[in-house]
């Protein structure tokens, strides 16, 4: 048995998504946490889901930092115990100094909003465990910063350790500046921390884990955190 | 004694700035203006309660660089505002 805490932001606004996704993907159990608490005890881990935390104000996911549970919250990564951000939460995780890089606005300058493809690049992360290198999946993108940003150094030891876990694709599986969606470096679409228990992605996997939603790609994201809170 | 202390938050020379870009072809669209780069940042006003100018300075700084601007996209600059 695995709990999962779905925190919630003033502004946050895919916990019911992400809540429904875990429980009814992992069969686990999920409780959404508000962003005042100060405590995370009890929970094996933690999903930062999407939306505007704290809208987006000074910088997208810039100020959630300073709420509360992110002092459990990063209590909790070090620990070695897995946190994963979906869009929103990813620019939190990174603010928060968890994941590295920054997001910038999309060199469209639009909101994207569609469905995309992603290559899974490592399996070394919550969020891929259950994946093999190379898989494709499709699912929604929903954001007007994703445009993933990191120095030329940083960006290559990211790559040189295995760090990028999702770049965007095309049909087939090429990273090609056409499917890339935002202007990211690389095509990079999600990473993880050095020590691999720290996740995140902009794409949406809890908008693609029914086939009512239309598509569900996103179940195995979701089977990979059980999977690797039982490891 | 509260000082006006002017923040600037601007991305690093190195970062591509796309609302920048779409600013300078605004710009240009009107036959009578043009610049050759457009860069977009951001202005805070603090007031900020300190003994000396200097002292202010340094809170700034230090509120710049923990939340007012991210380092791996931005660089800031503070200057304190003497009427």
């Amino acid at each position: 048995m695995a709990r999962f805490a779905v925190l919630v932001f003033p502004g946050t606004n895919c916990e019911g998504d992400v809540l429904h996704a875990i429980e009814a993907v992992t069969g686990q159990p999920a409780a959404l946490v508000w962003h005042k608490e100060g405590s995370l005890d009890g929970f094996d881990a933690a999903v930062v889901p999407g939306g505007f935390a704290h809208g987006d104000y000074l910088r997208a996911g810039g100020l959630a930092r300073f709420s509360p549970v992110m002092e459990p919250l990063i209590r909790m990564a070090e620990s070695g115990r897995a946190v994963a951000g979906i869009c929103n939460g990813f620019q939190i995780l990174q603010e928060a100094g968890l994941l590295p890089g920054a997001m910038l606005r999309n060199v469209s300058l639009s909101y994207v909003c569609r469905d995309i493809r992603l290559r899974v690049e490592a399996n070394s992360s919550p969020l891929t465990c259950g994946l093999a290198p190379g898989t494709t999946l499709r699912m929604p993108v929903g954001h007007a910063e994703g445009n993933f940003r990191a120095d030329d150094d940083i960006l290559e030891a990211l790559e040189a350790d295995e760090q990028v876990i999702f770049r965007y694709c095309d049909d087939g599986g090429e990273a090609s500046d056409e499917a890339n969606p935002n202007g990211s470096r690389n095509n990079i679409a999600g990473v993880r921390n050095a020590r691999g228990n720290v996740a995140a992605l902009m794409p949406h996997p809890d908008r693609a884990y029914e086939e009512a939603l239309g598509g569900v790609d996103g179940r195995r994201l979701f089977e990979s955190l059980h999977r690797f809170t039982e490891s | 004694m509260t000082f006006r202390v002017r923040v600037l938050v601007r991305l690093r020379p190195s970062v591509y700035d796309p609302q920048g870009e779409a600013i300078r072809k605004a710009i240009a669209a009107d036959p009578r203006l043009s610049a050759e780069s457009v860069r977009q940042g951001k202005m805070f006003d603090l007031a900020v309660k300190a003994d000396s100018p200097s002292e202010a300075k340094t809170r700034a700084e230090e509120i710049a660089s923990r939340v007012l601007a991210n380092p791996v996209l931005e660089d800031y600059s503070v200057q304190v505002l003497l009427d």
